[in-house]
């Protein structure tokens, strides 16, 4: 294709390589001025790197970038946001103990004056942009103190507010729920209707189906193809971006739960500002089950899980595993009553970066038999440990037992958790977000082994905050709201809009309480 | 070329660059205050190697200096940054030099009691900064800070008193001979003894006229001990897992609070040691009234940096830091040139040693530009 003028982006032959391997191999990419793009691929496929070329994070050893027609040299970031390149990370690059305000004016303060902040004039400005695209955020929370969701929307208005005309979505809905999905698809729409162009990394088939109109697919750092979303269908993409057809529904038998294993019995939980945010929380698993709890970001599912697996305390209630109360013990206790936790930040509570990929799957264990003789650590049981689970969960690339774990990517590193939650052999396995950022071929295999370890009859708590999940995982569905389940279902006896109203607060028969 | 970029990669070639750093920097200054550089590398060089007495004195030196670097070293790798160091040598002074005084077992009773007194002095000094890191979050540097400050003055209160200060003097009584850990000290002051070094003029040099002593013995263990803590045990795991990433650790059950006590505590003692080795193995063995701190601690921090933060790369930059320190203090009287001139040097190196995260990102930069060139 020709360089054009009605071109937001186009990208020639980008090559990129670190160290020897290579992440993108002459990638071409053409990206019309007011359109919704998706860039689809799997994860480590290079789509990422791609727009951090675009957004002078990376530089490309090879290739051209021209802007709306014209050649322009990226150099860092700076240049990008100059030439109206905006970028919402994965992970979020804000200030936790700044407010809202603060971390959007970061870097493009408004001064009057001597260097003095104006931060009336701040605040004006940021609400001006929060109407018109219909952002809500409260302005002066601190970010520490609100959701995933809401940062993500922080991380938006920071980019608008910089005055971005081309903005970069990194896998943006990991993290929302289906309410407010479609609420980021119709800002993304009503900002597209403004000029603005979107490009947006994903590999959820269904958010491009309804929201992109374009989609360049890309697999192992090379391009594959460009289509018109509306003449594709979903399989066509799945198999685009694997490279062979995949299932996309959960294939799995009937559950054949057994007695209570786990119970949770009027729990209450206070959040970090002291207000109860668990409240009266009642919950019963039994053996053989994977109990979903569906819910918005926010509604108490942190404090639960936290409450649990003991990093905060209980005000009130009980939890109890095998008849034995746990609540406001210590997290060791409750890992020795076999409660196992595949926490959702994985790279803060759930790997240590800077220790290798045997190290990490350890964690838990570094104390026993073999991996410990008389306080020295067994170096080769350790090894050998990493070895068969690297084996077993496909851990990729091979051999990566002496290997950092931050070397590894998103999907792999949640296999190091997964493996190593799962061979703990757990009678309670609590799943929180297991597939937050991981692609179509991970996903499937995470479901696969949460429904394996249901049918060997261990007990499973999924949360997610994306209710499709939830839904074809389950089998049994709770719906949480405000701090307390409001109603629990059996799989498959209702239907998505019933749960999505009850998450937002609302009644299964429609109206609202 | 392969090899080069490899070889630039690695840690201690980082080092050597920054070392090198140093010296060009300094001559570049000894020439524009009008010393000839060569002629002060040159007295610089023979004020350590000319003589064996002067290797030992090095040495001797860099004992304290080392174990100091191995307790900041040791923090750094578990996430903490030991500044207090210099508050816990102070500590383990005066333990030993209390104890030294105090009692008067025969050596092999006599000299652990002594050394052990300063370990644990500073053992617990440190502790003190963990224990209110663990429970009340309170930052290491400021308690450090503060206990460095009430370590010196507890150092000055001890010389005056009456039952430890020595008349007519600005310090305490010399702790008794029986905690002396200097290597031969009977009998290199017994009438064989002298006779015998009177015969073999290089050992004399060595053993008689300096405070030769079993302190570097210890270093070296230490060093290695705490390497093989670190890398090779359960407890270590522990305290590494706590230093990358406490929450993970507390996550995993891991007891974050404990191992931060722990942890401070261990550095606490190394620090400790040096202490009291300095107290037992050289003169002047006792303690004096302080006008400034000895920057034993402090100088432990560079160390720890230039070794970048491995304990057995303690030992040499320990070296090279009292070798430095030792071998410059000639420089003023032999070409008049300001001794301040080393710790511009040593400085200097500290600054290029930060820097060295350069060089490993260089050596991508020429693999790049070689692959450039093949096309």
């Amino acid at each position: 294709m020709d360089i054009k003028k009605d071109y937001a982006v186009q990208m020639r032959a980008i090559t990129k390589k670190f160290g020897s391997f290579t992440a993108l191999d002459q990638v071409d990419i053409d990206i019309k001025k007011g359109s919704i793009h998706a860039i689809l691929g799997e994860n480590g496929a290079g789509k990422s790197t791609l727009m951090n070329v675009l957004y002078g994070l990376y530089q490309a050893e090879e290739g051209e970038i021209y802007l709306e027609g014209e050649k322009v040299n990226i150099k860092n970031p700076n240049i990008a946001i100059s030439h109206g390149i905006g970028m919402v990370h994965q992970h979020f690059m804000l200030v936790d103990n700044f407010t809202v305000t603060q971390n959007i004016i970061l870097g493009n303060e408004v001064v009057s004056g001597a260097g003095v902040l104006n931060m009336t004039k701040a605040h004006e400005q940021i609400k001006d942009i929060v109407k018109k695209y219909g952002l809500e955020v409260d302005p002066d929370a601190k970010i520490e103190d609100i959701s995933v969701g809401m940062q993500q929307r922080v991380e938006i208005l920071k980019a608008l507010y910089r005055g971005a005309e081309v903005l970069i979505l990194d896998e943006p809905t990991a993290v929302l729920t289906p309410q407010e999905i479609s609420e980021l698809i119709k800002i993304m729409h009503n900002l597209a209707k403004d000029g603005k162009t979107i490009i947006i990394i994903t590999h959820k088939l269904k958010e491009i189906k309804e929201s992109a109109d374009v989609c360049t697919i890309i697999r192992r750092g090379k391009y594959i193809d460009t289509v018109t979303v509306s003449e594709v269908s979903e399989e066509d993409l799945a198999e685009m971006m694997v490279g062979h057809a995949v299932k996309l529904v959960v294939d799995k038998t009937e559950a054949d739960p057994k007695e209570v294993i786990f119970e949770i019995k009027d729990l209450v939980v206070q959040n970090e500002r002291k207000l109860d945010a668990v409240k009266n929380l009642n919950l019963k698993i039994r053996k053989g089950e994977i109990v979903g709890i569906a819910g918005i970001d926010g509604n108490g599912q942190k404090e639960l899980i936290e409450a649990i697996t003991c990093l905060t305390k209980s005000k009130s209630g009980t939890i109890k595993i095998n008849g034995k109360e746990i609540q406001n013990t210590t997290p060791r206790n409750v890992i020795n009553h076999k409660v196992a936790t595949i926490h959702e930040d994985r790279q803060k509570r759930g790997l240590v970066l800077n220790f290798t990929v045997a190290e990490n799957m350890i964690i838990e264990n570094y104390g026993k038999e073999p991996y410990s003789k008389k306080g020295f650590l067994n170096k080769k049981a350790m090894y050998e440990n990493a070895k068969g689970l690297i084996k077993d969960y496909d851990i990729r690339p091979d051999n990566c037992e002496g290997l950092l774990v931050r070397g590894l990517s998103g999907g792999n590193q949640q296999k190091v958790i997964i493996a190593r939650e799962v061979t703990n052999e757990p009678d309670l396995l609590i799943a929180v977000q297991p597939t937050r950022g991981l692609d179509v071929g991970a996903i499937e295999y995470v479901h696969k082994t949460l429904i394996r370890e249901r049918d060997k009859g261990k007990a499973i708590l999924l949360v997610s905050f994306e209710l499709d999940e939830v839904m074809n995982v389950s089998d049994t569905v709770a719906v949480i709201y405000d701090g307390t389940i409001v109603e629990t279902f059996k799989q498959g006896t209702v239907d998505e809009n019933t749960i999505g109203l009850l998450m937002a607060g609302g009644a299964a028969d429609g109206k609202n309480s | 070329m392969e090899k080069i970029v490899n070889l630039l990669k690695k840690q201690i070639t980082s080092t050597i660059i920054a070392i090198l750093c140093g010296f060009i920097v300094v001559a570049i200054l000894l020439t524009l205050t009008g010393y000839s550089p060569f002629e002060a590398f040159g007295i610089l060089f023979n004020g350590i190697f000319s003589k064996p007495k002067y290797i030992s004195q090095v040495i001797i030196k860099a004992t304290p200096i080392i174990l100091t670097g191995i307790s900041v070293a040791f923090a750094f790798k578990v996430g903490l940054f030991n500044i207090g160091a210099e508050g816990q040598y102070i500590m383990g002074t005066i333990a030993a030099t209390v104890a030294g005084i105090l009692f008067d077992f025969p050596p092999v009773l006599q000299i652990p009691v002594v050394v052990l007194s300063g370990v644990c002095a500073g053992g617990i000094y440190g502790a003190i900064v963990g224990f209110l890191k663990a429970k009340y979050g309170i930052h290491e540097v400021i308690t450090s800070i503060m206990l460095n400050w009430i370590a010196f003055y507890l150092g000055n209160f001890v010389v005056n008193t009456q039952r430890f200060h020595q008349p007519d003097s600005t310090g305490t009584y010399i702790i008794n001979e029986s905690g002396f850990t200097m290597f031969l000290y009977g009998w290199k002051r017994s009438e064989e003894g002298k006779a015998f070094l009177m015969e073999h003029p290089v050992l004399l040099d060595v053993i008689l006229k300096t405070d030769v002593n079993f302190g570097i013995v210890f270093a070296i263990i230490v060093a290695v001990a705490v390497a093989i803590l670190l890398k090779k045990t359960t407890k270590g795991y522990e305290l590494r897992s706590v230093g990358f990433n406490k929450d993970a650790a507390e996550f995993a059950g891991i007891d974050v609070k404990k191992n931060i006590l722990h942890a401070m505590l261990i550095a606490g003692a190394v620090a400790g040691l040096a202490g009291a080795l300095t107290i037992t193995g050289m003169s002047p063995h006792k303690i004096s009234t302080m006008g400034t701190f000895e920057n034993y601690g402090f100088n432990g921090m560079s160390v720890a940096l230039i070794a970048g933060s491995s304990p057995i790369g303690c030992i040499f930059a320990g070296l090279l830091f009292a070798g430095l320190l030792y071998g410059g203090g000639s420089l003023q009287s032999a070409i008049g040139a300001p001794s301040e001139i080393i710790n511009i040097m040593i400085g200097t190196i500290v600054f290029f040693v930060a820097l060295t995260k350069i060089v490993p990102v260089l050596a991508d930069k020429l693999v790049k530009r070689g692959e450039k060139h093949a096309r």
